[in-house]
Order: C-alpha cells, then sequence, then structure tokens
C-alpha cells in the first residue's frame, strides 16, 4: 500500500516536472520564432548591396593587416583553470544549501562547510601567493 | 481547455515583459544620462520628450544593410545575435513577480535554473567575437571570457548564500521566505550579486569587452542592422533580468511595508526599476576598469567577500535554528 502511494507521489511529481519545463520549452520555441521572423521580416526591409570595400574587416579605415584570427597571448588561461576548479566546487554548494539547517543536520554540518571554505580559501590563497593574480 | 489558455496568456505577459521593459529602461537612459551629463536628450522623436526614440532607432536599425565581413565565419556571425538575446527571455519566466502563483512558471530549481541560463548569453558575445575575424572582436570576445571567468563565481556563491538562508533554490520559495532582516544579514551577498551581474552584462565600470574608445566596440564591432539591435536588446534585457533577480533574491521581491498581498508585482517592478536606475547612474559616474583591475577585483574582493558571507549566512542560520 505504502509503496503504491509513493508511487502515485512520484508520478505526480515528475508530472509537475514535465509540465513546468514544457513550458520552459514553449517560451524558448516562441523566441526562436520571434529572432527567425526578425532576421526574415529584416531581409524584405533592408537593401542588399555588397560592394568589396563594404566587405572587408574593418580596421579603422585602412586596409586589414594579415587575418583576423591572429594569434593572441591568452593571459587568462591561469583564470580559466581557476574557474573551473571553484565552480565545480561552488555547485555542490547548491544541493547542500537547502538541508545544511534542516533538524537532524546542525552543527557537524556547519562544520564541514567551514572545512569545504577553508579548501577554497586555501586554493585562492595559494594562487595569489604563486603570483597568478598579479599582472605585472 | 483553461489551462492552456492559462499557459499562452502566461507565455504573453512574459514575452510582452521582455519586448517592453528593456525599451523602457532604454529610453530612461537616454533621458536620466543626458540629465546627469546637464544635456536634454531626445526631444524630437514622437513629440513628448522624444518618448518614441527607441522605436525610431528600431525602425532605422530595420532598414540598414546586413553586411557579412568576407573572411567571416558566416553562419556563427549570423547567430551570435540569437545566442545572445534568447537566454533572458527564457530567465524572465523564472521570475516570480508576486505571491502566490504570480511567476511565469514556477521552476524546482529555479535558482540554478536561472543562474545556468544566464551564462549561456555570454556565449553569443564568444561567438561575435571569434567569428567576426577582426582582431578588436577577438580581443573583445577574449576579455568577455575572461570577465565571464572571473564574474560568475562570485555571483554563483552570493546566490548559493541566499538559498542557505531560505533552504530551497526555488524562487518564489526564497521571496515566500524572506523576512525584513535578511536585507541587513544579506547585504554582502546582495552587493557582491550585483556587481559580478554588472559585470557578467559588460556594462560600465565593467565594459572593458567593448570599450568603445579602443577596441571600437568589442565583438560587435562587425555588426549592423538588426543583429546589431538584437545586441544592443540583450544588454538591456540583461539589465532587466540582473535587477529582477538582485530584487527577488536580496531585496525580498513583492515584500513591502504594506499591500503585499494585492499590489506586490508593483513592489517587485518599483524595486527593479530602482536597480535599473542605479545601473545607470553607475554607467554615468564611474570610469571604465583596466583589464588587471577587473581580475583583481573579481578575485581578491569579490569572492573572499562572497565565501565570508556564505559563512555569515551558515552560522547564523544554524545558531538561530
Amino acid at each position: 500500500m505504502r509503496t503504491s502511494s509513493a508511487g502515485v507521489a512520484d508520478v505526480q511529481l515528475a508530472t509537475g516536472y514535465f509540465h513546468g519545463y514544457a513550458v520552459v520549452g514553449l517560451l524558448a520555441v516562441i523566441g526562436v520564432l520571434f529572432v527567425a521572423v526578425a532576421f526574415a521580416a529584416g531581409r524584405l526591409l533592408r537593401p542588399v548591396v555588397p560592394t568589396p570595400e563594404k566587405l572587408l574587416t574593418y580596421e579603422c579605415g585602412v586596409d586589414p593587416v594579415g587575418e583576423g584570427w591572429a594569434h593572441t597571448q591568452v593571459r587568462y588561461y591561469v583564470y580559466a583553470f581557476l574557474y573551473v576548479i571553484f565552480a565545480v566546487d561552488s555547485i555542490f554548494l547548491f544541493p547542500w544549501a537547502t538541508v545544511f539547517a534542516a533538524p537532524g543536520f546542525g552543527g557537524a554540518t556547519l562544520v564541514e562547510m567551514f572545512i569545504f571554505l577553508g579548501f577554497l580559501a586555501v586554493g585562492l590563497l595559494y594562487a595569489w601567493k604563486k603570483g597568478v593574480l598579479e599582472w605585472t | 481547455m483553461s489551462d492552456t489558455l492559462d499557459v499562452v496568456l502566461r507565455l504573453v505577459a512574459v514575452f510582452v515583459v521582455f519586448l517592453v521593459l528593456p525599451l523602457a529602461i532604454g529610453q530612461t537612459e537616454h533621458k536620466v544620462m543626458a540629465h546627469m551629463q546637464g544635456r536634454l536628450g531626445p526631444m524630437y522623436a514622437g513629440g513628448f520628450h522624444g518618448w518614441a526614440q527607441l522605436v525610431a532607432d528600431g525602425v532605422k536599425f530595420a532598414q540598414k544593410e546586413d553586411v557579412v565581413p568576407a573572411g567571416a565565419d558566416r553562419r556563427i556571425f549570423q547567430l551570435a545575435p540569437a545566442v545572445a538575446l534568447l537566454p533572458y527571455l527564457l530567465v524572465l519566466i523564472a521570475i516570480p513577480v508576486g505571491p502566490g502563483n504570480a511567476v511565469g512558471q514556477a521552476v524546482d530549481a529555479g535558482l540554478f535554473f536561472v543562474l545556468a541560463v544566464m551564462g549561456v548569453g555570454v556565449l553569443g558575445s564568444l561567438m561575435a567575437g571569434w567569428a567576426s575575424a577582426n582582431k578588436f572582436s577577438l580581443l573583445g570576445g577574449l576579455r568577455t571570457a575572461a570577465q565571464l571567468l572571473a564574474y560568475e563565481l562570485p555571483m554563483l556563491l552570493a546566490a548559493a548564500s541566499v538559498a542557505m538562508a531560505a533552504g530551497t533554490v526555488s524562487l518564489p520559495g526564497i521571496v515566500d521566505a524572506f523576512h525584513w532582516w535578511w536585507v541587513p544579514w544579506q547585504i554582502v551577498g546582495g552587493l557582491v550579486f550585483f556587481t559580478a551581474g554588472l559585470a557578467e552584462l559588460q556594462r560600465p565600470p565593467f565594459d572593458m569587452p567593448v570599450a568603445d574608445s579602443e577596441i571600437i566596440f568589442g565583438a560587435y564591432t562587425e555588426y549592423t542592422g538588426l543583429r546589431f539591435a538584437l545586441f544592443l536588446l540583450s544588454e538591456y534585457a540583461g539589465i532587466v533580468v540582473l535587477c529582477g533577480l538582485t530584487t527577488v533574491l536580496f531585496l525580498g521581491g513583492w515584500h513591502g511595508p504594506f499591500g503585499a498581498d494585492g499590489l506586490g508585482w508593483l513592489w517587485t517592478l518599483l524595486k527593479t526599476l530602482v536597480l535599473a536606475f542605479v545601473v545607470i547612474w553607475l554607467r554615468v559616474s564611474y570610469p571604465r576598469l583596466r583589464e588587471d583591475q577587473l581580475q583583481k577585483l573579481a578575485w581578491t574582493v569579490l569572492i573572499p567577500l562572497a565565501l565570508a558571507q556564505i559563512a555569515l549566512t551558515g552560522v547564523v542560520k544554524v545558531v538561530t535554528q
């Protein structure tokens, strides 16, 4: 008996879940239609008079030098590493945040959180100390 | 049948808000900036204080030739404005404006959904920056990427703090759990969230990726006409979303000193518009931050502050339990 009522609850939950995201999906469809209609209407309204000069890459009015996909020194890649590490960590905060103060958790969970924050802080301090966060 | 009608009405409402509020904020920006700088701003279009200026701009944009540079990655270049714009439309549906079911669609993991979808918007700028095959655009795109990396994290952490306080990640649930003393309790998180959001929208003083005096207009340099207009629209839709989210998460959404039951949505709107005014005000009053200053602010100020806010939230929550 108990399992069957839980099953009904599960089904209801799933229906609500799919209904919610179906509406979000519908809105996405409306958005795509809006953009498609705007682009199609724009095609009808605007002039099309391409010349080689117009299609040139813009470089302040002089002829472009070399190609646009130039090699660039990407100074940000260390930040990218830092970000990936931290972002993956912080994702775990959300499920934890919804239950940590529930009955039966309390103090021990809070200590766990400080250990977690401690890890993040040490990581940041390490990066700082290594000079990753300085440019010059 | 009435269920279907209900859904349709909600979708229409969200779509109308998505089209009207960004224009209203754009027009406000024209006028507010002008008056702060001792100018009048648009006065001609529409007659009364130039109210139709943005409509006129729209008509102009629709008539402009659509130029795709010969060297560009054509498909990606043309698709980028849509990718930049549509996430903000999707986020609007999850933002509650009043008590009960006054929300486009209550999404269970609302906070999570909203942050994830907002992150997608930045992809549009990256696509534009890369596909343009233009050196200025490439620089702008790289700066956008760096800014996203730096500011997404404090934003996530500040939002997590609110989720901890409310014990739920559902946006209506968060507003339901709100008490007035949350404002002083979460003020640091709120400031971090708002600042990081500004940076993610590339609004001044965080507009290094589109710095017009050095890299023309960053990732949008090569865009003309309608596609350029969609990028502009996405910026203002982004302001609506950021201000709405800050209102819902940190300022109590539809809660107010009085009339929260009938006129709750008016409180949400009022708070959102006041925040939008602050966004415009910051543009007029602050100089642009340099790229290294941007990174430094995020990693050495905002992230430690957000971590401290999480610790404070956790302690207060467990102690008062």
